[in-house]
């Protein structure tokens, strides 16, 4: 029925297959609108905040994919501005999932703000004061960025690529992606590190806050870091996952072993920086605010000193060995377990530096402030996820996402 | 914001925060319109790019 938008050469289901999943993927998006509307029509009372935990779930999740689309910008930049060429071959992947998850951001923030209709206040009267006023600018221009980079994968359609003012257009477009990417790692850098500002800052919470470099706390270096670390191990990890429904190769080895290489080495380097930081604050920073480390983890039901060891061992010291030595890094199941295990990481990490500074009591008669999200809440945060799958699955139907996919599935007529 | 808002102070926050937005916008907004005039352009001298 839509064979004449399939692009040629490459074997997809039938259409009432791929209409079948969208249709169950897109039951679960409108259980995600319909909690949406609910926050819009009746509300921030339709979440489990209040005056002393002020970050819904939906802030987690905002933090977590802003992380894990990292790879859009980590990916451009070593395609277009390093020169990594073998990264042409799933730099289209990378930003589609950044664009699925910059827009999930932007959809999240949207229900955050309570009232979206006044969303352009932010660049209006803006609090050039605030670190979230900087994240608000990069995270909308990046999305931009993205649209922009998106664009022509889109115009590569069998259809529209007929059309000469498209196919123009998405070949012009691709002769200065470079600048595009350059301001797109120019802004990620920033509202990435910036996200990890907000924590450091907190000088009343001494569970967040770190020494600064100039205005920048350290949070600010280490969250864009980890964001180019673990960002390519996602799209990494979703090209395995849509490998493994597909049933096809769809990106060669060699691309996902470079990709893999870099991340680990960025993922070591981070996990450093990310021990010293956390020793220096154990052992001077949280001390001089009159804490011990050890208060930060006990007497409460959930946050134990657990969570801070998978964090920075099982989570990251680990998958960072696996991905950096050449033998480990191409064993397929320790390659696919490091990779789960860096955007574990990466989401843990969001989670202490969102939840965990809320629950920690700061004042000595103050008690963990632990907390069980709406049920709107979590709807609200499975609802990018749907809509992720569903893009997904119409952008790898109808665009040629993977230039390899035709080489390594050669379809016999 | 803009320097002629009533809001609008000739101060470091202002023109850092303001500044990186500006060229951030000024980037993409240029690039995009150079893309759309040189397709049609090109297209006017009849080069539909299908030969690539």
């Amino acid at each position: 029925m839509d064979s004449a938008l399939i692009p040629k050469g490459v074997k997809r289901c039938p259409t009432w297959q791929f209409l079948l999943w969208i249709g169950i993927v897109g039951a679960v998006l409108l259980w995600g609108v319909y909690a949406m509307l609910l926050c819009w029509i009746k509300g921030l009372n339709q979440t489990n905040m209040n005056d002393y935990y002020g970050f819904a779930l939906w802030i987690w999740a905002d933090l977590a994919v802003i992380a894990l689309g990292g790879g859009a910008f980590f990916t451009g930049f070593l395609r277009y501005v390093v020169g990594k060429d073998e990264l042409k071959n799933i730099i289209n992947y990378a930003v589609l999932i950044g664009f699925i998850c910059y827009s999930s951001a932007l959809l999240i923030l949207a229900i955050d703000v309570g009232q979206p209709l006044r969303s352009w206040y932010i660049f209006w009267h803006a609090n050039v004061h605030s670190m979230l006023t900087e994240v608000a600018f990069c995270l909308s221009c990046y999305f931009g960025v993205l649209c922009i980079e998106y664009i022509p994968l889109v115009l590569e359609n069998r259809q529209l690529d007929r059309v000469p003012f498209f196919h123009r257009l998405g070949h012009n477009m691709h002769e200065i992606m470079a600048i595009f990417a350059a301001t797109g790692a120019f802004l990620s850098f920033f509202h990435q590190g910036s996200l990890g500002g907000v924590a450091g800052v907190m000088f009343g919470r001494p569970f967040a806050f770190r020494e600064h470099l100039l205005v920048w706390p350290y949070t600010f270096f280490l969250f864009t870091w980890s964001a180019a670390a673990c960002g390519p191990c996602f799209t990494l990890l979703i090209t395995h996952i849509t490998e493994a429904i597909t049933g096809k190769r769809l990106v060669k080895d060699n691309v996902k072993d470079l990709l893999g290489k870099i991340s680990g080495w960025m993922l070591g380097t981070y996990i450093i920086a990310k021990i010293i930081d956390t020793w220096y604050w154990a052992a001077v920073t949280a001390p001089s605010k009159g804490f011990t480390l050890m208060e930060f983890y006990s007497d409460n039901a959930f946050y134990g000193i657990w969570i801070l060891v998978t964090e920075i061992v099982i989570c990251g010291v680990l998958p960072a060995v696996i991905l950096m030595i050449g033998p480990l890094r191409r064993n397929r199941p320790l390659f696919l377990s490091a990779i789960i295990l860096a955007c574990i990481g990466v989401c843990l990490n969001r989670w202490v530096m969102v939840l965990q500074i809320m629950a920690a009591p700061v004042m000595p008669f103050d008690n963990w402030a632990l907390y069980l999200p709406s049920w709107q809440e979590v709807a609200t945060t499975i609802l990018p996820v749907a809509y992720g799958i569903i893009l997904i699955m119409i952008s790898y139907r109808y665009m040629p996402v993977f230039p390899q996919e035709q080489e390594l599935n050669p379809v016999v007529e | 914001m803009l320097p002629f808002s009533f809001e609008w102070v000739w101060d470091m926050g202002h023109v850092v925060f303001h500044g990186g937005l500006w060229y951030a916008l000024s980037v993409i907004g240029l690039g995009m319109t150079y893309c759309i005039i040189k397709t049609v352009l090109d297209l006017k001298k009849g080069d539909a790019g299908h030969h690539h």
